[in-house]
């Protein structure tokens, strides 16, 4: 099965955000950024559908970065066949934007199943996977945390709510976002980071920047105020200790003092 | 604003969700302020006895076929956004929910309209606009919409469900569609009962992502046992293999309310937060002072979980 996977570098998450100048956007320029958590599971459940059937698997990620080109060397450490940079400088782009260039490099291809994040936190005007699954006109499956081969296609499982799942057959080609693979995505070393920078697996195609809008747009953004509402226990490690205690002990729970 | 507040409803197992009731209160307070009537898409089979629970929407417009009996990601996306081409609604809302995350993008698609997604307020008293969050809680955004008509995605808690969930008889539509094929159902699995409930705690030591490894939740789940409590988690902990699903507090987990609910290195995702914001006593311990699980807890301590911890050993076990 030839499986196509989307990568995507958002903002790392663990930084601490600023504003830009006039509160409409990150203040980008000192910005880390790292893939997509729901991506990396989106690769893990691509590289074991491929062991599970044989065929191939192909990166796409869009952008020229280096954080790019490391995730998508990284992919191919990890087992990926092929990663396809959708190269030029296109700035920041939204969902609607990055589906519809998706959307251009895959119709030339022949993907069977198509599997992406099935969200990334930068995607106020809908969800790549399934902005692109509407684009393309192929059947799709969300909150996907399993996938198996069957004789006419694909069987999935998606995630409801409260730790219930259900099963779906899907015909192919079709778009799955990923909740979460099977199994905890891989590591890999970085020796093999390393090889897989030569190995020659790493393409670019040149893009151009989606011309439709997506109607949404961002006005002002603020940092919500850290603790509104919370009582900031302040001092060291022993003293948030002792007033946890008591807090635990005003609760009535614990046994008594 | 044009058209009607289309509420696209979700149910399992013949009763409508939460997030349902939450979307028909919404919808309901946008009515108040722009005049519009609240309809309600139901879809299913067999669903027409389930109507006179949505009498927050003035009409359902039913569409039932057996191929939708449940839940179908495909069938259920197309045919919501035929209704939606079909019909015209100014406003409509959909869950952001897992049933809501197969819809949302076709339905807006198919009638290219904008999809407001991660939304957390609408305003739609001149022109279109609303608050969403962003970055997993991080940063809000205002956003306005072009045109007067738009899809938008609705994180749960944006209204109270208990406002939107009333008896009533709306005036029901039946509406006939043609169900696409692409993705059929083939069965639902429910959870395995875990080794402990976490919904029946009276205290939780809730690890996240910050606990790093499987073997620092030993120290833990040891002082939630000495506590008379548990040790639950977040979704990447599970996700890891580091403790069972039954474990899991959020969206696609667990809700829980206990007594203490004592956060360790969780960020406050939205995903997470849906699961255990009604909690008497929270309390959040994170290395970053931005983090979003601060606006929900009731008391904070920024700084390092694993300092933290044997701390606390000491003092419960001394006492
Ligand atoms: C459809 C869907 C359903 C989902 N369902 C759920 C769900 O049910 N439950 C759930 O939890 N998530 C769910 N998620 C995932 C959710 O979006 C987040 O990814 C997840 O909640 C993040 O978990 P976390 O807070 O543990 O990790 P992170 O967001 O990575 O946060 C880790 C935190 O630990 C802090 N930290 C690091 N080291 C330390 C230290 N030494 N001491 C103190 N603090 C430290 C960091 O500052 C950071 O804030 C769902 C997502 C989707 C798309």
């Amino acid at each position: 099965m030839d499986i196509a996977v989307l990568l995507r570098a958002v903002p790392d998450p663990v930084e601490e955000l600023e504003l830009n100048d006039d509160e409409t956007d990150l203040d980008r320029d000192y910005l880390g950024y790292v893939l997509n958590e729901f991506d990396d599971h989106a690769l893990e459940e691509a590289l074991l559908l491929k062991e599970d059937t044989g065929g191939s698997v192909t990166a796409y990620a869009i952008g020229t970065s280096d954080e790019v080109e490391q995730i998508l060397v990284t992919a191919i450490a990890k087992g990926a066949d092929a990663a396809v940079k959708l190269g030029d400088d296109l700035g920041v782009l939204d969902a609607h934007a990055q589906s519809e260039i998706f959307a251009a490099a895959l119709g030339e291809r022949s993907h069977q199943a198509i599997l992406c994040g099935v969200q990334a936190s930068d995607e106020i005007d809908g969800q790549v996977a399934m902005l692109l699954s509407a684009r393309l006109g192929h059947p799709h499956v969300s909150v996907v945390v399993a996938t198996s081969v069957t004789d006419a296609g694909l069987s999935v499982t998606k995630e409801y709510w409260a730790g219930i799942t259900a099963t779906y057959d899907v015909r192919l080609p079709a778009v799955l976002g990923i909740q979460a693979a099977r199994q905890a995505p891989r590591y890999v070393a970085v020796s093999r980071i390393r090889q897989a920078q030569d190995s020659g697996a790493l393409s670019e195609v040149d893009t151009v920047a989606p011309a439709s809008s997506s109607g949404v747009t961002i006005t002002a953004i603020r940092i919500p105020e850290s603790g509104a509402g919370a009582e900031m226990i302040s001092g060291d490690e022993t003293a948030a200790a002792e007033q946890i205690v008591a807090l635990l002990q005003a609760a009535g729970v614990g046994g008594a003092p | 604003m044009s058209g009607a507040i289309l509420v696209v409803t979700e149910h399992l197992g013949g009763q409508f969700t939460d997030a349902t009731f939450e979307l028909l209160a919404l919808a309901n307070g946008l009515a108040t302020s722009t005049g519009a009537e609240v309809e309600a898409a139901l879809v299913g089979a067999d669903v027409a006895g389930m109507t006179t629970q949505l009498g927050a929407a003035g009409r359902v417009l039913l569409i039932e076929d057996p191929a939708l009996e449940s839940f179908n990601p495909h069938g259920h996306a197309c045919v919501v956004a035929g209704l939606v081409a079909d019909r015209e609604p100014g406003i409509v809302l959909v869950p952001y929910t897992s049933t809501g995350m197969d819809m949302a993008s076709h339905i807006a698609s198919r009638s290219d309209l904008p999809l407001v997604s991660y939304c957390q307020s609408i305003d739609a008293s001149a022109g279109l606009a609303a608050t969403c969050q962003l970055y997993a809680g991080k940063i809000e955004a205002d956003v306005s919409v072009d045109g007067d008509r738009a899809v938008f995605a609705v994180l749960s808690g944006a209204a109270a469900a208990a406002d939107g969930r009333r008896d009533g008889s709306p005036t029901v539509e039946s509406v006939t569609v043609e169900v696409p094929g692409g993705t059929s159902f083939t069965g639902q699995v429910e959870p395995e009962a875990g080794d402990v409930d976490i919904t029946v705690q009276d205290v939780l030591l809730v690890v996240g992502r910050g606990i790093e490894s499987e073997d620092n939740i030993e120290e833990v789940a040891e002082l939630a046992e000495a506590l008379g409590g548990a040790v639950a988690a977040s979704r990447p902990v599970v996700d890891q293999g580091w403790l069972p699903k039954t474990r899991q507090v959020g969206k696609s987990g667990l809700t829980v309310k206990p007594k203490v609910y004592l956060a360790l290195g969780v960020s406050g995702a939205p995903e997470h937060v849906e699961g255990m914001r009604d909690s008497s006593t929270i309390i959040a311990v994170n290395t970053d002072p931005q983090a979003p699980i601060f606006g929900v807890a009731h008391h904070g301590w920024v700084g390092d979980l694993f300092d933290l911890v044997p701390e606390l050993a000491d003092l419960l076990e001394g006492s």
